[in-house]
Formats: C-alpha cells, structure tokens, sequence
C-alpha cells in the first residue's frame, strides 16, 4: 500500500463522520430510523479505513511518519517577522495510527450500543448526529500534524461533550452538568491557548515538527529555559482540563448526567484521553522540571479520584472517578518518562473502560425498564445499593463487567495488568532516578484502592441478593445490539491483542510501534534520556510485577471480605473513621472549595463591579444628567421671565398702547376735524415759534 | 333817516380804507363758525350747512388775495370753481341724507354707526 493511499484513507476516516454529521443534523428526521444506520455505517467505514491504516503502518511503514500538508494562508513579507506561512495539515506516525484505531473502534461499538440504549430518545437522530461530529473532532485531535488543526479538534470535542453531557437538558442538573464541564474545561485551555501563541511567537509556526526541529536547534522561547518549562507546562493545562486532572477534575463526575454510552465515549475512552494524548504529542518539549510538574499533578489526580471512588454509591459516578484516577495514571506514567506504558495504558483502558461503561449503561437500562414495569419512579435506578444479584438474569453484561474489572484491577492475563504493570515499574524506576519516592507509593497505593473499589462495584451490582426480588422478575438481559460491542471489548481486554508474552508487554507490538521520542530541550534542563530509563525500568521490572499483583490481590481480597463473605462490616469502618468517611463521600470538598473561592469570590468581585458600575459609572452619567438639568432650568426660568418677559412686555406696551389710542379714534368725523384744527393750531404755534 | 344818511357816509367814507385784513377776519370768522357748526351740530342737515360756511370762507380768501394780491383773476375763477363745486356738494350730500333718512329714520350722525361695530 502506498503512503498515497494511506494518506487517502487516514482523510476518509477523518471525513466520514462529519459527513454523516451534516447529513443527520440537517435531514435526520425525515431519514428512515431518524438517520442512525447512515452515522453508524459511516463509523464503521472509518473503523475499517483506520484498522487497514494501522495494519499497513505497522507492518510497512514502522519508522516513517506519513505527512500531507498544504499552505492554509500564505502572508508573504511580515514586517518584523519575515516569510509567514501558515501550513497545516496530517501526519500519521504509530501514535497516530493506534489512537485512530481505538478511537474509531469505540465510536462505532457506541454507536452500535446507542441504538439500543437510545431507542425511543425525543432527540434520537440528533444524538446520532453529535456522536458523528464528536468522531471527527476526535479524530482531528489525533491527525493534526500542527497545534492549530489540533486545537480546532480540542474546542470542537470540548463542544461536543457540553451538548452531549446537556443532551437531555430539561434536566436541571444535566444542563448545569454541561455548563460546568464547558467553563472547567475553559480554565484549563486558556493555559493551552497562551502555550501555543508563546510557541507560535517563538517558532512563526503552528507545525509540530518544526517546533521540535526549532527546540533542538536551540531557539527556546523568549530565549531561557525557564520559559521552555513554563510552556510545557501551560501547554499541559490544556490536559489537566481536558483529562480532568487535579485541580480541574470536578466536571467529569458531573459529566455522568449525560446518556451513558456517551460517558463510554467521551468521558471515559476518547476525549478524556486526548490530554493523555496530547503530553505524548508534545513529549519531546517537556523539560524534566515541566516533566516532575505532570508526574506530580498524575499522582495526586490518582489519589484523590480513587480515595473517592471508595465511597460513591452512584454506578456511573464510581466509574467516573475510576475514570479519573486511571487518567491520573496516564498523566503520572508520561510525567516519569514511561512513555509507552502510559500511552499502552491509554489504549487498554479505553477498551475496558469504554466496556465497563457500556455495561453500566446495560444494567442501568435493565434497571430503568424493571422500575419502569413496576411503576416505580423514586428508585435511583444508578444507585447499586438498590442493585445486586443481577448475575443471573444478565448473564452476558455480568460475565464481560467481570472480564473489564479484572483487567482494571491488574489481574494478569488482561490487558490492564500488561500496561498497569509498566507504569508501576516506570514509577519505582523514575524514583530510583531522582528520588520521588512518593510517585511509585502513590501508584501502588491507588492499584490497591482500583481493584477495591472495582470489585466492590461488582459484588454490589451482580453478586448477593437483590434488595427487591419482584423488580429482579422484571429484570431482562439488553438486547444483541446492546450486547455485542460488550463482547468485543472484553474480547480486547486479553493480553493476546497487544502482546504475546502474557507478563511482559514490552516484546509486544504496541510497545514495539510507540517508542520514547527522543527530548529536544537542551540537555541541562532534560529528563534522563529513554536509554538510563530502559535501564532502570529492567532492574525494577520483577519487583513491580509482584508489588503490583499483591496490592491488587490485597484490594480484591478486601473486597470480597468487606462486600461478599461480610467479614468487615463497612459501616462499621465508616463509622470508626467518620471523619475520613464524610471528607470522602463529599469528594474532598472540592465543589465546596471552588463554590467558596471560585463562584463566591468571582460573584463577589462581579458585585463589587456592579456597586462601581452604579455608583461611579452611573454617579458620572447621573452628575451630568442633572448637571444638564440644572443648566436647562436655569435657561428654561431665563427663557420664561427674560426672554418671554421682553416679549410680552412688548406685546404689553403695544395693548396698552392700543388701548389709549383707541380713545381717539372715535369713529365720528366731528372730533377728527377738532383734532385737525387743534393739530393745525398746533402746528401754527410750533412753526411759529420757531 | 338822517342817521342813516350819516351811517352811509361814513361806510363809504370808509370803504376805501377797507384792507386785505379786514376780509381776512370776516373770511376767518366764517371759517370759525362753520368749524363750529360742523363740529357741534349733530344734524346732518346743519352739519352740511357749517361745511358750506368753511367753503365760502375760503371763496373769500380767494377773492381777497386776488383784489388785494395778484391782481389778476385768478382767484376770481376759483371761487366760481369753489361755488360750482359746493352746489354739486350740497346735491350729493343731500341726496345722501335722504338716502340716510330713508334708511335708519334718523339725519342724527351720531346714531348712524352701521359700520363701527
């Protein structure tokens, strides 16, 4: 296969979506099935290009990175800067093609899905059209060969989740939901937004490869390396909104008001991943400081999520702050250098967390419906203490929750122990390096809590016995559309598909395709090169593998204990540590936090500009208002008594005049003709006188 | 009648004597009286008749300045013009009274006020 051709396929997957976007937004209503055969076929034409694009590149074009480009706008001569072109365009290396894959993969099992969850939706074809326009974006995201391409992706994936997540707006709380993933989200790419125009001050391009080839060159912005590390990491919190890391994770639970398969989609595979995406882009541009900073915010992100994930009773919410917690892990294993293991673990987790997900949405579904038979609208069909021994009658959802739990959990044989398993060598080798022991404790410490609050998820879920056994009657496995992609996705979560060696994934394809660029900052400032990592890596990996299989083991086995045989009674250790317990169910207090310090002091500083507004803004306006209408009752007395007083005491004088001289004329000619003669003596006497 | 022998005598005594001045003052008592009855009569009748006194004053001056004055006849003419003019006067004005008689039952000029008003 050509590259031509490759490059040819790699626009068609990016244009399908959009073009069933543009067909189902405008016409979907009037289509047969409001339009959902045309958005999943066109995904399913994309996931066939991307897997036929990723099986060429793999096998033909290993090393190449594949590159179309054209000029977009071409300025000539600025003055000050030169020749400025602005060039964009798609590249598809290993990265490239792997996340095409996975991301085209999981749309089309979503859509699939969705065709079952979303039967009978007032915005059915709708719904359809958004999850097309989302693939795009998406895809955009992961083409773009320059920061400008992948920042339009960036915003449009940022907009496709806030009408996805208020798909259903009529509830408040899922109205708010969007508006509050959109304003976080915000926050973080302003950071991103600054980032890129420092670049593009710097490099006079939007290219990711001529910002690299300009770094290694020595051109650093604004000329120190303090800024290189200052614009890694605005660059990076674009990912913390994105990815939802700490401290701007607070919208992705809330996120889980929208319709659950777009939480699979969105919230949990693909968007979320893209800030796990991006660090790996721009990898080669984090100097080790920016690098310790990423690891950092990684690790605490893990911490907190899962601390939290503990005490949820919510299934979705649960997931959510799994969702989180495994970001963190992604963040955290690129922030130490383990770069394949953190992207590795971006892939398998967007199959079994996509899956766990989707199989939530079954069992939510199953619960709707068995409410719904039974006329029951107070249940809190999410909630799993309302749940459990739904084993039996969804035989199929159970046994492939099962399957993605246990790869979340690390057990081997899956996927999620393969890439688990690396990023806590990577840590324990970060730590032998520079000494931040905390990093791999922390990374262990939250394996331990995964595969407890996962299996607790489970047991509460499928095992035991239902609270209400007439809703259990009711009870109905999802139908086939809805079962299928459940079942692909566990199929993906065996070790087999990425690697042959079930304990090691390094001699596996993925680890083989995605390797460490190498770092174009100044080597005084770079974290140590792939090669003294790899070495370290090698004498940590038995060691991490065993860590890691005991604290998962620990964490299952607690689970069982607390949740399944009833040995520790929960309530009991929530009430022996009440404090903890309450700091946890409210979620660190972090919405407290921000409503305190964000909302109150941004609503505070919008009075203190209201009180300004009215007082001075509107005390200037108002002065001159009355100074005008001061000036103008003054004008106005002056027009009323001078002016007017001139006038009417003209036309006074006049009337007055009138009236005396009305007195002579008499109408009769007798006392005129006295008049004349008096007036002729008159005369006589002057004239002669004079 | 022997006093009125003496009374002509001395009149035509005296006539040569008669100056310009003399004429003057009949001209200007005339003139005086017809003013007077002008403006005091309220006749219309009586009015006219203190117009004709006026007109015939000055028929006297005319004359007067003529003998006295110009020596030529001038003024001779004018009064004639002035004699001619007061009787086609005295016609119209009277065929005016009637007409205002006829009409309001009244030569008063005071009461025939149709027009202030």
């Amino acid at each position: 296969m050509a590259p031509d051709t490759l490059l040819t396929l790699a626009i068609a997957t990016l244009l399908l979506p959009i073009a069933a976007f543009t067909v189902v937004i405008f016409f979907g209503r009037r289509l047969p099935r409001q339009g959902d055969w045309l958005a999943t076929a066109a995904i399913t034409f994309a996931l066939l290009c991307s897997l036929a694009i990723l099986f060429a590149k793999i096998s033909w074009y290993n090393a190449e990175t594949l590159a179309l480009n054209f000029t977009w706008i071409d300025f000539q001569n600025v003055p000050g800067i030169g020749p400025l072109k602005i060039v964009l365009g798609i590249a598809i290396d290993n990265l490239t093609a792997i996340m095409l894959a996975v991301v085209t993969l999981i749309s089309a099992l979503v859509h699939y899905f969705s065709i079952g969850y979303m039967a009978g939706d007032v915005r059915y074809s709708r719904y359809f059209a958004y999850l097309g326009l989302f693939s795009f974006s998406m895809l955009m995201i992961v083409l773009a060969d320059n920061l400008f391409l992948l920042y339009v992706g960036w915003e449009l994936v940022g907009i496709c989740s806030y009408l996805l997540i208020g798909h259903w707006y009529e509830k408040k709380s899922a109205s708010d939901a969007a508006i509050k993933a959109f304003i976080v989200n915000r926050v973080g790419d302003l950071g991103f937004f600054i980032g890129i125009a420092i670049l593009f001050m710097t490099f006079n391009t939007f290219g990711l490869k001529e910002i690299f080839e300009g770094t290694r060159l020595g051109t650093l912005p604004f000329g120190s390396q303090g800024w290189l590390t200052a614009t890694g990491i605005l660059l990076f919190c674009g990912a913390v909104g994105k990815s939802a890391q700490f401290p701007l994770h607070v919208w992705l639970p809330d996120a889980m008001e929208g319709p659950t398969p777009v939480s699979a989609l969105i919230h949990a595979a693909t968007m979320v991943a893209a800030g796990v995406y991006l660090v790996a882009r721009l990898f080669p541009l984090f100097t080790a400081d920016a690098l310790l900073v990423i690891a950092y915010i990684g690790a605490i992100t893990a911490f907190i999520a899962a601390t939290i994930a503990i005490t949820q009773n919510d299934i979705k919410r649960v997931l959510a702050y799994s969702t989180i917690s495994q970001l963190g892990y992604m963040i955290m294993a690129l922030g130490v250098g383990a770069y394949t293991a953190g992207f590795f673990h971006l892939v398998t987790h967007a199959m079994f967390k996509a899956g766990l997900f989707l199989g939530s949405g079954s069992v939510i579904h199953a619960m709707h419906t068995a409410l719904h038979h039974q006329h029951d609208h107070q249940t809190d069909a999410q909630d799993i203490r309302n749940m459990g021994g739904l084993r039996s009658k969804m035989p199929v959802t159970f046994w492939t929750f099962l399957v993605y739990t246990l790869a979340i959990a690390g057990v081997p044989l899956t996927s999620g122990f393969l890439s688990k398993d690396e990023i806590l060598a990577g840590t324990l080798a970060f730590s032998g390096l520079s000494g931040h022991l905390i990093i791999p404790l922390t990374g262990f410490f939250v394996a331990g809590l995964t595969a407890f609050y996962m299996f607790r998820l489970v047991i509460l879920t499928f095992l035991g016995g239902h609270r209400d056994a007439a809703r259990l009657e009711h009870i109905r496995e999802s139908p086939k559309v809805m079962t299928v992609p459940l079942v692909i996705l566990a199929f993906l979560c065996f070790f087999a598909f990425y690697s042959f060696n079930p304990i090691g994934a390094a001699s596996g394809w993925v680890a083989q395709a995605v390797e460490r660029p190498a770092s174009v900052v100044p080597a005084a400032v770079a974290a140590p090169p792939a090669g003294v990592f790899e070495e370290a890596l090698h004498h940590v990996h038995g060691t991490a593998m065993l860590l890691s299989l005991a604290v998962a083991g620990l964490g299952i086995l607690a689970a069982f204990a607390t949740y399944y045989w009833r040995k520790i009674s929960a309530d009991d250790v929530a009430r022996a540590l009440a404090p903890l317990h309450r700091f946890l169910l409210n979620k660190w207090y972090f919405d407290e936090l921000y409503q305190a310090v964000a909302i109150n002091g941004t609503l505070a500083f919008t009075r203190a500009m209201r009180w300004f507004d009215n007082t001075i803004i509107d005390g200037v306006v108002n002065g001159a208002g009355w100074a005008t209408k001061g000036t103008s009752f003054v004008s106005g007395k002056f027009d009323t008594y001078v002016v007017d007083g001139l006038v009417n005491f003209s036309a006074y004088l006049s009337g007055f005049l009138g009236l005396v001289l009305r007195k002579f004329q008499t109408g009769k000619v007798q006392t005129y003709i006295i008049f004349a003669v008096l007036g002729v003596m008159v005369f006589y006497f002057v004239f002669r006188l004079v | 009648m022997g006093s009125l022998e003496s009374l002509w005598h001395d009149i035509t005594a005296w006539l040569p004597h008669v100056q310009l001045a003399h004429f003057l003052i009949v001209s200007a008592v005339l003139f005086a009286l017809g003013i007077y009855g002008i403006v005091t009569r309220k006749n219309a009748i009586l009015v006219l008749m203190g117009v004709e006194l006026v007109l015939n004053s000055a028929n006297i001056n005319f004359i007067a300045f003529a003998r006295y004055g110009a020596g030529n006849l001038d003024g001779q003419v004018a009064a004639i013009f002035v004699i001619i003019l007061a009787a086609a006067e005295a016609a119209v004005a009277l065929a005016i009274v009637l007409n205002m008689y006829h009409r309001f039952q009244t030569v008063n000029v005071d009461e025939v006020s149709s027009l202030k008003e």
